[in-house]
């Protein structure tokens, strides 16, 4: 394939992603409007600010630190994609993760682009259809999904995850992984009450393993 | 006159319905596009089967538990406006509080289900929900092609540091979220159910490994990651009920 090509093709899917990404963007503006609209019920001013003052500036925060974290992990086409159907750190990214150790292929490249775009899309839609099929079935299946005896199950979704991805890709990258393992299980046991915001420590996280990973690549050893 | 409004209107579903359909379209449009992709740059369809049954098998789970989100804050909100936020841009971990404080702004809680909410109190935790979710929709059109561009700066400079750099990425956010687990050790050991439940994922993950490689269950692989998160999910009832019993 030549260069041109290459060029081509990411040139038209930062295009083609700025349009769906956008374009859903304005969709989801939608719902508010119909609702303010339909039933004639603008937001009061006071209590908009009010509510967006408690939680905008962090989230708006975190999701520019998201944007800078995973645009590299997810590709540009995975990116484009995996902003808009959202979960990215319990679904996508970890989704991703699974594709490309599964394709054998990495993270940055192509190859890699075009594995990890098919997972965060089938994930997206498995996911979306999930969802519709709970929504439609809400009555059955609330007694059950509730039941407080599943209750610890659903609470350690997490540990659950990362256990068994921890193995398979810790294993594969043990030095690179070393340090910032360490620095962030000790961070969090001295710190417990920063554990609510494990997702904001992913780019200090993400920085520490880079400048460990600089310095042993440096000296040799990697 | 302003029309009558209950949280659970047909006019609401009907919305969610074609924003949701647009989202579904979005992934199929890029699902397509990125399998002739990979196909073009050699990559066996096989392989590509083994990537959808691995990330379809996989999803199931984390799904269940967002659906439980949407269930949870349907009780207040109804369940087009959850199952619109948690299925696009959203996670539960943020929508969740968004709510809160959305609501707590117009003179109610999540947890109060005996007043029902009014139009232009519903459309105030509308509007906060979805504002409040959109920087990433913003700025990754923005950010994306430069951010790659300098991966790709990076990988033209020094390949072999490149590939360490993006293992360094991924290897960066699994330690973010396992020290994460590490986080209540000290506060007895109901603190360390996590820890517990954790071991138990990476045990099972371990297993379905030795099985794949002594054994040559290859099968196993494309459910890997699936059978250790719910098989360790599974045992953190027991778990759970085991601490809860020792500590009591």
């Amino acid at each position: 394939m030549t260069n041109t090509t290459v060029r081509s093709y990411d040139d038209s899917t930062h295009l083609l992603g700025k349009i769906w990404v956008w374009g859903m963007g304005v969709m989801m503006i939608l719902f508010p409007v119909a609702v303010s609209v339909y039933y004639d019920a603008w937001p009061d001013a006071t209590a908009l600010f009010k509510g967006l003052l408690s939680i905008a500036p962090m989230y708006w925060v975190v999701g520019m630190i998201e944007v800078i974290t995973y645009v590299p992990m997810l590709g540009a086409s995975g990116s484009y994609l995996a902003f808009v159907t959202g979960n990215l750190t319990m679904l996508k990214v970890p989704c991703t993760m699974a594709a490309l150790d599964r394709a054998k292929v990495k993270s940055g490249t192509p190859e890699g682009e075009a594995v990890g775009t098919v997972a965060v899309a089938v994930s997206s839609i498995v996911a979306l259809l999930i969802l519709s099929l709970g929504v439609l079935l809400i009555v059955p299946l609330t007694p059950i999904l509730e039941n407080p005896k599943l209750a610890p199950a659903f609470n350690q979704l997490l540990p659950a995850l990362f256990g068994g991805l921890g193995v398979a890709l810790i294993g594969k990258n043990l030095k690179v992984a070393a340090v910032p393992v360490i620095v962030m299980i000790t961070l969090f046991v001295l710190v417990p009450s920063l554990a609510n915001s494990a997702a904001i420590f992913v780019p200090i996280a993400a920085l520490i393993a880079i400048l460990a990973a600089r310095i042993m690549y440096k000296k040799g050893w990697l | 006159m302003p029309r009558a409004f209950t949280v659970n209107d047909s006019f609401l579903y009907i919305i969610v319905g074609i924003i949701l359909l647009l989202v579904l379209s979005q992934s199929v449009f890029f699902l397509v596009r990125s399998w002739k992709r990979a196909l073009s740059l050699g990559i066996e369809k096989g392989t590509l089967h083994k990537v959808v049954k691995t990330s379809a098998t996989f999803t199931i789970v984390p799904a269940i538990s967002v659906l439980i989100g949407v269930i949870a804050l349907s009780r207040k909100l109804g369940l087009p406006l959850p199952w619109l936020r948690l299925s696009v841009i959203g996670a539960i971990t943020y929508e969740t509080p968004a709510a809160e404080a959305a609501a707590r702004a117009v003179g109610t809680t999540l947890g109060d289900s005996a007043t029902l909410l009014t139009a232009p109190q519903y459309s105030v935790i509308a509007w906060v929900m979805t504002l409040g979710i959109l920087a990433g929709v913003i700025f990754t059109p923005i950010l994306c092609k430069r951010l790659l561009s300098g991966v790709d700066r990076l990988e033209k400079r020094d390949r072999k540091w490149s590939d360490i750099f993006m293992s360094a990425l991924f290897m960066g956010m699994i330690s973010a979220f396992l020290g994460m687990i590490f986080g209540h050790v000290t506060e007895g050991l109901a603190g360390w159910i996590p820890v517990f439940v954790m071991l138990v994922s990476a045990l099972i993950m371990l297993l379905v490994g030795a099985c794949i490689k002594l054994l040559h269950w290859d099968w196993l692989t494309d459910y890997a990651l699936t059978l250790s998160m719910v098989g360790a999910m599974a045992m953190a009832i027991p778990i759970t009920n085991w601490v809860m019993g020792v500590v009591a």
